[in-house]
């Protein structure tokens, strides 16, 4: 089943086009690493598919179901975690993953169980009565993650979820988004190539808006006569730039 | 469901900020110990207890208007925010979720307010509880400028707004300080039009046990309530859309 599929999909801010005609199918289950320079409209991308934003034109449908015209059946199905950590500040990270539970739907007793088993699984267990904004960055970071993930959506957005992670956290992010991806379907922005290449099926790179070439790390390094897929991002983002 | 965990959070948001608790409790008391102060060694009837005590606990309701602003200009500008946006949450979640949880914090904080009246020699009556009811829909009222004003202005903007200018105009302009009819022309006429001194006079109706009186004033509170509640909700629904175009 598609997950997936835009239309001419374009967003047009004052002056600039941030995302322009895009084109794309992802599949059910499928792992997507959306990639491109800075302001190459990745987070906007995700913002109009997620139904936070409206397109200027075109569409997008999740699941069948029109971004524009149906959101109200997309979103709890969804999930994202935003670029930026968003986490309740005056909440503790029990609070924060409980409440976000109980707004996906879920009742007291399943909106606890849920919370215990994510917390145990992105090791947050000694800071689960500490109140968001006295943690670390990268546990702020493990937090507005976790959030995401507890609705257990089908679709889950990940916009560059290891920033500011230590290098333990990120292998440990991998390794859950390695078991996510047997069921779920995953959209991952990230600036680490060797990331994209580890976990995703496919691989799109976006160039000033414009998705240039969509395809497994191999086939984009082998369609851009490169000698590693990171010489093959470079010369798709540089041979665009006027 | 969502809207009372939502209710959680933002009660938890207002009651684990501790200065919150100072201004909205403290600033009301400490008025009312300096008042009774001054009236305990120049009698004025004005200062009287009696009639005093309506005027601050509605001074005091100016403070939930800033709690709730405060909140709202905070939350808006956040990516916590965008992560509500993007759940199924609908705008009357998000209203009734910002509204109710500061219903039962501004009628406590009234509550409050003539219980220490009481120990500086409030007559204790039924009318006092009265007096409480009729001073919800201004409670609604604060909320609602609250609303408002978080929906349409910043953090720093709503800290002058509501913080500055709104509790000295529930104070100027409720004649708790002197009698409006003292003053007289325009500025009574003005303070006529707003309904910071009918929510004063329709709590000292209740207390004095003039009841015939409290309709009358009344209608002007849940009058500009109700206008400005169906403001906020506008400009709430409306903002939050142009937030993130
Ligand atoms: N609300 C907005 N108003 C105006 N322009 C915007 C807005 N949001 C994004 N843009 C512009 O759209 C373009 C794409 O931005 P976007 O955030 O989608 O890039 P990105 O690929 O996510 O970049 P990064 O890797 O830096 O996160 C940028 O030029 C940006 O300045
Ligand atoms: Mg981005």
């Amino acid at each position: 089943m598609t997950a997936i599929r835009t239309e001419n999909l374009t967003k047009k801010f004052k002056g600039i086009t941030a995302v322009n005609n895009l084109n794309m199918e992802i599949m059910e289950n499928e792992l997507f690493a959306l990639l491109g320079v800075n302001g190459a409209g990745k987070t906007t991308t995700i913002k109009m598919l997620s139904c936070l934003i409206k397109p200027s034109e075109g569409d997008g449908y999740i699941f069948g179901k029109s971004i524009t015209k149906d959101s109200y059946n997309i979103k709890p199905i969804i999930n994202v975690s935003p670029q930026e950590t968003a986490v309740a500040p005056n909440l503790t990270v029990m609070e924060n993953l409980e409440l976000i539970a109980r707004i996906y739907g879920n009742d007291k007793n399943s909106s606890l169980v849920k919370t215990k088993n994510i917390i145990a699984s992105f090791g947050l267990g000694e800071v689960q009565k500490q109140k968001a904004k006295i943690l670390s960055g990268g546990y702020q970071r493990r937090l507005s993650i976790a959030m995401a993930l507890i609705s257990e959506p089908k679709l889950l957005f990940l916009d560059e979820p290891t920033l500011g992670l230590d290098v333990l956290a990120r292998r440990e992010l991998w390794k859950v988004i390695k078991k996510l991806k047997e069921n779920m379907t995953i959209i991952l922005t990230t600036h680490y190539l060797e990331e994209a290449v580890a976990l995703s099926d496919r691989i799109g790179i976006m160039v000033k808006g414009e998705l240039k070439i969509i395809g497994t790390s191999a086939e984009i390094t082998r369609k851009a006569n490169a000698a590693n897929f990171e010489d093959a991002f470079i010369y798709i983002s540089e041979s665009e730039a006027v | 469901m969502k809207i009372s965990a939502f209710a959680l959070r933002n009660s938890r948001e207002i009651l684990r900020d501790k200065l919150n608790l100072a201004f909205g409790l403290g600033f009301p008391l400490i008025v009312l110990l300096l008042l009774s102060a001054i009236q305990a060694n120049i009698p004025v009837e004005l200062f009287a207890i009696d009639h005093i005590t309506p005027g601050i606990a509605v001074f005091g309701l100016s403070f939930i208007s800033l709690f709730s602003g405060m909140l709202i200009a905070k939350d808006r500008t956040s990516s916590f925010m965008l992560r509500l946006y993007i759940s199924p949450m609908k705008s009357s979640d998000f209203i009734l979720g910002y509204t109710l949880p500061l219903l039962p914090m501004a009628v406590m904080q009234t509550i409050i307010c003539f219980i220490a009246a009481i120990a500086l020699g409030l007559t204790i009556s039924m009318n006092i509880l009265l007096a409480i009811i009729v001073l919800i829909p201004s409670a609604v009222l604060f909320i609602a400028i609250g609303l408002l004003c978080g929906s349409i202005f910043n953090d720093r903007q709503v800290g002058g707004i509501c913080g500055a200018l709104l509790t000295n105009l529930s104070a100027w302009l409720s004649g708790t300080w002197f009698d409006l009819s003292l003053v007289g022309g325009t500025f009574k006429k003005i303070a006529e039009l707003l309904p910071f001194s009918h929510a004063v006079d329709a709590g000292r109706a209740a207390m004095a046990g003039q009841f015939d009186m409290i309709i009358p004033h009344l209608i002007w509170v849940i009058g500009y309530a109700a206008v400005i509640l169906v403001l906020a909700i506008y400009a709430f629904t409306v903002k939050a859309k142009s937030d993130n175009k």
